[in-house]
């Protein structure tokens, strides 16, 4: 009946969240989650193997703050727009994270920072393709990417 | 829903907040749009509106949450919802239109763009 039980208790609390609290909105709620976490089941998802969860505030922490400091560094390439040299390019980083979830958020963390994006996984030879706005050394951000959120990562998913 | 429903009705220092976010928040979305026009390659463009999806929505998000929640006081938190629905869809579409310039750049030979590394048969040892 509910192979995912969290699953469906989260889309039953956001159910109620975005339409109030109401009896007819939590059968509603009930029954939209039911087959949600039906459809997730027929999806057949890698089972989440969690190690260290607790570190997550501490990444939530990390990223935010450089959310924060990339932002303001690509609104000042922006607007002071080409009166410097800037070098933009490709950058390879070779991973150690294999855990499916722990890339997913790799990659949203990549995305979500501007000035890099994640670009292609290759699973094979567990290399990530980023492209980076503001390219000054391929080994920084090489470095920044392995020990800043990978290695964090590495803890939270085993 | 409830008595106060006007922005007059808000507190000073609320409402100083609330636009503080909301001209942070478009302001960082409108500076992520111009690069998005202004930026020379399709690589760097990309990066632009990642501006409008991190903290351009934060910001937004932010004012909303608060002007709400102080009108009707209680809680109005659901805006997280759009945060979080935001960012996590952001890599997909991103991936999707980058990878598909990548394929193009690489069948028509563009020597700017990293060549595929190939899937079977990595190196020994590496």
């Amino acid at each position: 009946m509910l192979p995912y039980p969290l699953l469906s208790a989260s889309l039953v609390l956001m159910w109620l969240a975005l339409n109030g609290f109401t009896l007819g909105h939590l059968l509603l709620g009930c029954i939209v989650s039911v087959f949600a976490s039906w459809g997730m089941a027929a999806l057949r998802p890698a089972e989440p193997h969690f190690g260290k969860w607790y570190l997550l505030p501490k990444l939530f922490a990390v990223v935010l703050y450089d959310i924060v400091l990339s932002n303001i560094a690509v609104v000042w390439l922006i607007v002071t727009g080409g009166r410097r040299e800037r070098r933009s390019g490709f950058v390879t980083v070779p991973l150690d994270l294999e855990n499916p979830i722990g890339l997913a958020v790799l990659a949203v963390v990549v995305t979500s920072t501007p000035g890099t994006a994640w670009l292609e996984y290759n699973s094979v030879r567990r290399t990530v393709l980023i492209h980076v706005l503001d390219l000054v050394d391929e080994a920084e951000w090489q470095h920044l990417i392995k020990t800043r959120y990978e290695a964090l990562l590495m803890e939270i998913f085993r | 829903m409830s008595t106060m429903e006007h922005a007059g009705d808000l507190p000073g220092w609320v409402a100083l907040l609330v636009s503080a976010f909301l001209v942070i928040g478009a302001g960082l979305t409108l500076v992520g749009t111009i690069g998005f026009a202004r930026l020379p390659t399709f690589y760097e463009r990309i990066h632009a509106p990642t501006l409008g999806t991190s903290w351009g929505t934060g910001g937004i998000v932010m004012a909303s949450m608060i002007f709400f929640t102080v009108l009707s006081t209680r809680p109005v938190v659901h805006e997280i919802l759009i945060g979080i629905f935001v960012t996590v869809t952001t890599p997909v579409t991103l991936m999707l239109l980058a990878r598909a310039a990548l394929h193009r750049d690489r069948s028509e030979g563009n020597p700017n763009v990293p060549a595929e590394a190939p899937a079977e048969d990595p190196v020994p040892g590496e």
